[in-house]
């Protein structure tokens, strides 16, 4: 024994289950040696071995041997598990064990509340209370006997913890979920690193969204790789020092949702960092997408519950996309393991813990397989976290940290008896019902003589007594002891109570009395087991019914179309070219552009449109909307944010993209909203309704950047604003400080780059300065490698903002809303500017109580490059309406009111080479229409975007029934599940909105 | 703060009267007028080709083809309308018009909102000021009338129904306090907002909350009932003196509700009280249009022009609502909510129900003549028939499409009525600044 012994004792020093030597003793010395052997059992030594009727070996803590055959050490205790498993218990990578943060209601941002802007935090740290880089949860870790013990209820014996509070969230450590002095349990200090989107408890303001989450994250990392040269100007900044130690740390993102998934790993790429991501539990819905990232992943098992929607009226507010994803979100572990991604699954997520293993299980029943959910709760947590060395398996020198189990460790009947943890035992269960089950020969030996009776032990619950007129025997069993009650006649009469002991032998023997009251005694031999059927094994039930779309939810595709050779024929084709209208002509569209235009052509290849007596033209472009994004379109925190992006933040999910193409718009510029004077970047993206975020964007375009003037960045509805500027005097001056800061910046760099030491190799100037994403923004707008849309009202905030810009050598690209842009329309001709606005919007500000209908005219007849947008996803689907009414207010040509949402705002957005007139060669983003298309009779049917059509009316009213008959079953199937009495969820509506430039305001308010 | 609001509230009134100074209500037109060889679009459906109006004391008297008009008669005006086409003048059934005027950042300029749960005594036409800067922008797109209504609490007030060319509210009031507006709660739980989740007690509260509210809203009229039945009174109470009209069917009650919960309640309002109740908003009503029939409830609809109300909804369900409800035989209204826009869309709003179902001729009616039933003044305007107010528009082309749909003249109580607008007086004076010729 001792040979074996000898292997592992490089660890004992660490993990020795010794009473902790420091710590004085207030008693005698009370040292054993712990020494355990198992025998008879069928061991899972790791993923891939099983050992039939083995035997393992533990001693202080440790596993010393595992096999068929161990020689058994005198001292040791013998345990024999004949009929049980042993199995490495579980590890949880995602768990906050021991250092729970205090849950304080989380601060939203309030478009009308003071701004918080600095940290609460005290001390040498840095600026932002949401980057706790500093926070080690091995300092934090208090051991919690409860929580242990649910944990290890479930299987767990291990786990990574870590303080899941705010967007750099510190190191974490892992400890076993013994119940010994925290020194004793920590098999690691300092693991892992641990990111998030949330700010989490932060009070202070910066960030409000997610896409400045983002960009916090992104300057963090810049921060702290500039920190390392010790800048004298920022002297001691902790948070910095310990971002920059925990980067050697494996590093895990709490990402929560498959788009959000993508997101943190594509920060992950930028600064060369691979995350361990821990995901939301959909990620089955873009799987292709999730593997690409490379990325490991840690994945909740917290299935939706059934809703309660058996009222037609609430089930219609339940989103199919939800009535989805409750049928379908047990094959997420299934379709992680069939891309070949690395997973581990956690409990985290879950309301009750004890849905644990049951969920497991249905996760298999969902074509997961037992031994990857295995691998995923052992193995490939204990790799991860570097300590499979010690944990993951049952190999000699690990920990031993194991189950035992009645059976396999994932099958329904499988039941968990006891869990232990360095090397002790912590019972989860006292009662095997295998040690009572059975038929049993019962002799009562009362004063009228003996009777026997035949008692059938189903488990340690229930119990049928044969040979007796009984109705009820109540029957229970805690592993020792057996108490029985039996109620026999029809009447209230007492009943006869036995109780007594089980010895070894499965022998039962004891007193009780009978019904009248005397005393008895009374015995019980074991006869024979239970005849039962053993079909213990997980059933494979069939795959659900739903199909998964792109987008995932309701008008998805099954796939994503592809780009066909289409040729539109016999149409009325506004080409918005100076050919004008051309009647009766075709259109032939190849590998995505326009490739034809005339009469008569002929293409054996194409799919026909027929477009005889409909009107053919460019797609609209909507130059300023807030469609597709999530979550949030307003980094409102500060004045200036021009670090942060539109594009980080898009949801290709949103069903307001078809709901445009449904009114033919073919290209939305996704712009920041007004909160600040300097927003965010934009994104500027093609309706490819079912991409991803990536197939949205319009590639090789223009970068923009949102700015905004007026009653919006001052915070006039607010009345305690405390953020600079309060007047529009000040916003001036923030667009003059900031470009007076990029200029600085600028010259800063250039002199960094000019000093070198070595001659050969180029400077890296941001070795010296520190390197600034929102200034960095503001300096591509100087050299015209950024373009500003700016929102903007009155004439003298238009005016200023010109001056400013002319200062610094650049000018404005576009001036949106521009109410008042009729008033100064010779000064925006004269700077260059294009102009975008409502057609009749007013009168819901006072900045806009000067805002007239006939402002496109006006701006038109000047000459300028008008473009009529919608900021508003429902007014977006009837653009060419309100091009319309340019018509009539200001009596501008039908045709220039056409341009004014296509061409004109192509132009404006730098694409009009791409896109927004019919020309050979451009792109075929294309709409037929019922009607001419500026009639308010119009009606898109078929919308076209790079050759592909995204919309089409026929196949809309086939979804439509689709849809219909989805929901229905699905609801059906919700409500079958009610009736079967299992729980189901109080009825809520389905997540559904729409955001504006002033998304907390809920009406659009622009 | 105060004063800042002081000074904006006095900012924006000088402004509202510097622009529209010279825009002035037309004065009163007692003699005989002609509107001659237009298309008149009656407003019941039918539609009169080269028909002539015949208008005296501000009343319609004659319609159709054949009437002979005077020539180079000096007492006599005629307004030629040949090639253009012949409205009643739009009508709009629910606004806060002259009650809001900077809806967003000027507290003082609000007035539609008043303290407090149930106000049947509040009337909003006291506070309508018939100089606020959208009255003019409404004209100018052939709305002639509109309700003014009060918002706030569950029993707002009532609602009185102006004309739009007027000196003062006295003179605007076309039918004062018409109805008293009813506001349901809801009974679903809010939606998530995106940081925080509904509780759950929320979530299961809803409907219960709901149900309480409307038990004590029938208490209400329970006691009002009780009240009007004692008739001699010396302390009367003016809450529930305020909804004698509603018992004595002088007065509708108008049930704001978009909810099939809340519209199935309102017709449950009717079967107990026996009141004449109307649907506001409605945006569920298709789901239940002909249930609305068979109890002849009429709807005015909130503006088509909105999203659907859920992801899995036909993109379109806003815009086909109208046309559901008009095959099921309801009696309704169209109307225009739009914050952004004031209200000067109505006509477009019918127009999208025309591509969306409706026949151009009942999208008009939706606009007049069943907007004047649903408002209870159906008796005197609405529709070009004779014995009704000459309340006439005359456009240019098709007044429900936007290119077309340019009103050449309006007549209110056969008053000419002035369709300039700081609007148009702005456009005026900034084509005249770069030098630019109008053409309209």
């Amino acid at each position: 024994m001792k040979k074996i012994l000898l292997i592992p004792v490089f660890f004992a020093a660490v993990w020795s289950t010794y009473a902790q030597q420091t710590f004085p003793v207030n008693d005698v010395a009370d040292e054993r040696s712990k020494a355990y052997i198992f025998i008879n059992a069928t061991i899972v030594k790791d993923v891939n071995t099983t050992l039939q009727n083995a035997a393992m070996l533990v001693q202080k803590g440790k596993i010393v041997a595992v096999g068929n055959t161990v020689a058994v050490p005198k001292d040791a205790v013998v345990v024999d598990c004949k009929g049980k498993y042993i199995v490495p218990s579980f590890i949880d990578m995602y768990s906050d064990y021991g250092v729970p943060v205090l849950q304080k209601v989380p601060v939203g941002f309030s478009y009308t509340s003071p701004i918080r802007l600095t940290s609460d935090t005290k001390g040498a740290r840095g600026w932002n209370e949401a980057i706790k880089a500093d926070i080690d949860a091995v300092d934090l870790f208090v051991a919690d006997k409860d929580k242990a013990k649910t944990f290890r209820g479930i299987g767990f014996g291990t786990v990574l913890t870590h303080h899941k509070d705010g967007i750099a969230r510190g190191t974490g450590t892992v400890v076993t979920l013994a119940d010994k002095k925290e020194n004793l349990v920590i098999v690691k200090e300092k693991v892992s690193a641990h990111y998030s989107f949330n700010k989490g408890t932060s009070a202070q303001s910066y960030p409000t969204s997610l896409m400045g989450a983002i960009a916090l994250l992104r300057q963090t990392y810049i921060d702290a790789d500039w920190y390392k040269n010790n800048p004298d100007a920022e002297g001691v900044n902790l948070s910095l020092q310990a971002w920059n130690n925990n980067r050697h740390l494996l590093q895990v993102f709490d990402a929560g949702d498959k788009w959000a998934d993508i997101r943190a790993d594509r920060i992950g790429d930028e600064f060369g960092v691979q995350y361990i991501i821990k995901g939301g539990g959909n990620e089955y819905q873009r799987i292709k997408e999730i593997a690409a990232t490379g990325a490991a992943f840690i994945v909740p098992v917290n299935y939706p519950q059934a809703i309660d929607v058996e009222d037609p009226d609430n089930a219609r507010l339940v989103s199919l996309n939800d009535l989805r994803h409750w049928e379908l979100a047990p094959v997420n572990a299934a379709a992680l393991e069939n891309a070949g991604i690395s997973f581990c699954l956690t409990p985290s997520d879950l309301k009750d813990p004890g849905q644990f293993l049951s969920n497991v299980r249905k996760a298999i029943e969902h074509g997961l397989s037992e031994q990857k959910a295995l691998e995923a709760l052992t193995r490939t947590p204990a790799t991860l976290l570097g300590v499979y060395d010690r944990l993951g398996s049952l190999e000699p020198g690990k920990l031993a940290n194991f189950l035992i189990t009645s059976g396999p460790v994932f099958h329904e009947k499988t039941a968990i008896f006891q869990n232990w943890v360095q090397g002790e035992k912590y019972t989860v269960r006292d009662v095997d019902d295998s040690d009572i089950k059975g038929i049993y020969a019962m002799v009562l030996h009362t004063v009228k003589g003996d009777t026997r009776y035949t008692v059938e032990v189903k488990n340690a619950r229930t119990a049928t007594v044969s040979n007796m007129d009984s109705i009820q025997v109540s029957f229970s069993f805690n592993g020792r002891m057996v108490n029985m009650s039996i109620k026999t006649g029809k009447s209230a009469q007492p009943v006869i109570r036995l109780s007594g002991a089980v010895d070894h032998n499965r022998n039962w023997k004891g007193t009780g009395e009978d019904a009248e009251g005397n005393t008895l005694l009374w015995s019980a031999e074991f006869v024979k087991p239970l005849e039962e059927q053993t079909d213990d094994v997980p059933k494979k039930i069939i795959a659900p019914q739903t199909k998964i779309t792109y987008p995932f939810g309701s008008y998805g595709w099954d796939e994503m179309p592809r780009q066909e050779t289409l040729l539109i024929k016999d149409a009325t084709v506004w080409t918005g070219e100076a050919e004008g209208v051309l009647t009766n002509t075709d259109v032939l569209v190849k590998q995505g552009k326009i490739v034809q235009i005339g009469k008569g052509i002929r293409d054996a290849g194409a799919k026909i449109i027929t477009g005889t007596g409909k009107y053919l033209t460019a797609g609209i472009i909507d130059e300023h909307s807030h469609i597709a994004v999530a979550s949030s379109v307003n980094e409102g925190a500060q004045s200036v944010t021009s670090e942060v992006r539109i594009g980080d933040n898009l949801n290709p999910d949103d069903i307001n993209i078809y709901r445009q193409l449904a009114g033919g718009v073919t290209a939305s510029h996704i712009l920041h909203g007004s909160a600040n004077t300097i927003g965010g970047q934009s994104q500027l993206i093609k309706l490819r309704w079912g991409a991803d975020d990536k197939g949205l964007r319009f590639e090789g375009a223009d970068p923009f950047i949102k700015f905004a003037l007026g009653e919006n960045v001052k915070r006039t509805i607010s009345v305690a604003n405390n953020r600079f500027p309060d007047t529009r005097m000040g916003v001036e001056q923030v667009l003059a400080d900031a470009f007076q800061r990029a200029t600085d910046y600028e010259n800063a760099l250039k002199k960094a780059a000019a000093h070198t030491g070595k001659k050969k190799e180029p400077a890296n100037p941001f070795a010296t300065v520190r390197r600034d994403l929102e200034l960095e923004a503001l300096v591509e707008i100087m050299h015209q490698k950024r373009f500003i849309t700016c929102h903007s009202y009155v004439q003298g905030e238009i005016t200023y903002a010109m001056r400013v810009a002319e200062q610094f050598g650049f000018r404005f690209n576009t001036f949106t809303h521009v109410l008042e842009g009729y008033k100064v329309a010779d000064k925006i001709k004269a700077h260059g500017a294009s102009v975008s606005t409502f057609s009749d919007w007013f009168g819901y500000k006072v900045e806009v109580t000067d805002a007239i209908a006939y402002n496109a005219a006006i701006m038109q007849k000047m000459g300028l490059n008008v473009c009529i947008n919608s900021d508003d996803a429902e007014m977006a689907r009837r653009l060419n309406q309100e091009a319309a009414k340019i018509v009539k207010y200001g009596g501008v040509s039908e045709a220039e009111a056409w341009k004014m949402v296509t061409i004109n705002p192509a132009k404006a957005l730098h694409i009009d080479g791409r896109t927004g007139s019919i020309k050979t060669g451009k792109d075929a983003d294309l709409v037929l229409w019922s009607d001419h298309p500026l009639s308010i009779y119009a009606q898109p049917e078929k919308t076209i975007v790079d050759g592909i059509v995204y919309f089409d009316i026929e196949r809309d009213r086939l979804l439509r029934e689709l849809i219909s008959k989805e929901r229905n079953r699905i609801i059906q199937k919700m409500i079958a599940e009610k009736k079967s009495g299992k729980p189901v969820a109080t009825f809520k509506p389905s997540l559904y909105f729409s955001l504006s430039c002033r998304e907390d305001e809920g009406a659009i308010i622009q | 703060m105060k004063k800042i609001y002081f000074l904006s509230v006095f900012f924006s009134f000088f402004y509202t009267a510097w622009s529209q100074d010279d825009v002035y209500p037309a004065k009163e037109y007692k003699g005989v007028l002609y509107i001659t060889n237009g298309t008149v679009h009656v407003g019941d459906g039918r539609v009169l080709d080269n028909a002539t109006i015949k208008v005296n004391e501000g009343k319609i008297v004659q319609v159709g083809t054949g009437i002979s008009v005077p020539q180079h008669d000096g007492q006599v005006k005629v307004v030629d309308a040949i090639g253009k086409q012949v409205y009643p003048g739009l009508i709009l059934p629910q606004s806060d018009l002259g009650l809001k005027e900077i809806s967003g950042s000027v507290r003082g300029s609000n007035d539609f909102r008043e303290l407090g749960d149930y106000n049947p005594n509040i009337r909003s036409v006291v506070a309508y000021n018939p100089a606020s800067m959208m009255v003019n922008v409404l004209k100018a797109n052939g709305i002639l009338l509109a309700a003014v209504v009060p918002q706030g609490g569950t029993l707002s007030g009532s609602s009185s129904v102006v004309q739009l060319d007027a000196w003062n509210w006295e003179d605007a009031a076309y039918k004062t306090d018409n109805g008293i507006h009813l506001r349901l709660p809801s009974f679903h739980p809010s939606r998530r907002s995106f940081f925080i989740e509904t509780a759950q007690s929320d979530r299961e509260e809803a409907t219960r909350r709901a149900l309480g509210k409307v038990e004590e809203i029938k208490s209400f009229f329970r006691e009002a009932k009780a009240y009007l039945q004692e008739t001699s009174r010396t302390a009367p109470n003016l809450k529930l003196e305020a909804v004698k009209g509603l018992f004595n069917k002088s007065q509708k009650l108008y049930v704001h509700a978009g909810e099939v919960k809340q519209m199935l309640l309102a017709i449950d309002f009717v079967k107990e009280f026996g009141f004449d109740v109307v649907i506001v908003g409605g945006e569920a009503s298709w789901q239940i249009a002909p249930l609305l029939k068979s109890v002849n409830i009429p709807v005015i609809l909130n503006a088509l022009h909105r999203l659907p109300a859920t992801e899995d909804e036909d993109y379109d369900q806003p815009f086909k609502t109208s046309a559901i409800l008009q095959q099921a035989g309801v009696l309704f209204a169209l109307n225009d909510d739009a914050n952004n826009t004031r209200y000067r869309n109505l006509a477009f709003n019918a127009g999208t129900a025309v591509r969306y179902g409706l026949t151009k001729e009942e999208a008009l009616s939706a606009i007049t003549l069943n907007a004047a039933k649903i408002l209870g003044i159906d008796s005197r305007t609405g529709s070009i028939e004779a014995g009704k107010d000459a309340n006439i528009i005359i456009s240019e082309g098709d007044v429900l499409d936007m290119r077309t749909s340019i009103i050449k003249h309006a007549f209110i109580q056969g008053r000419e009525v002035n369709l300039a607008s700081k609007q148009t007086q702005l456009y005026e004076r900034y084509m005249d600044k770069y030098g630019l010729k109008q053409k309209q």
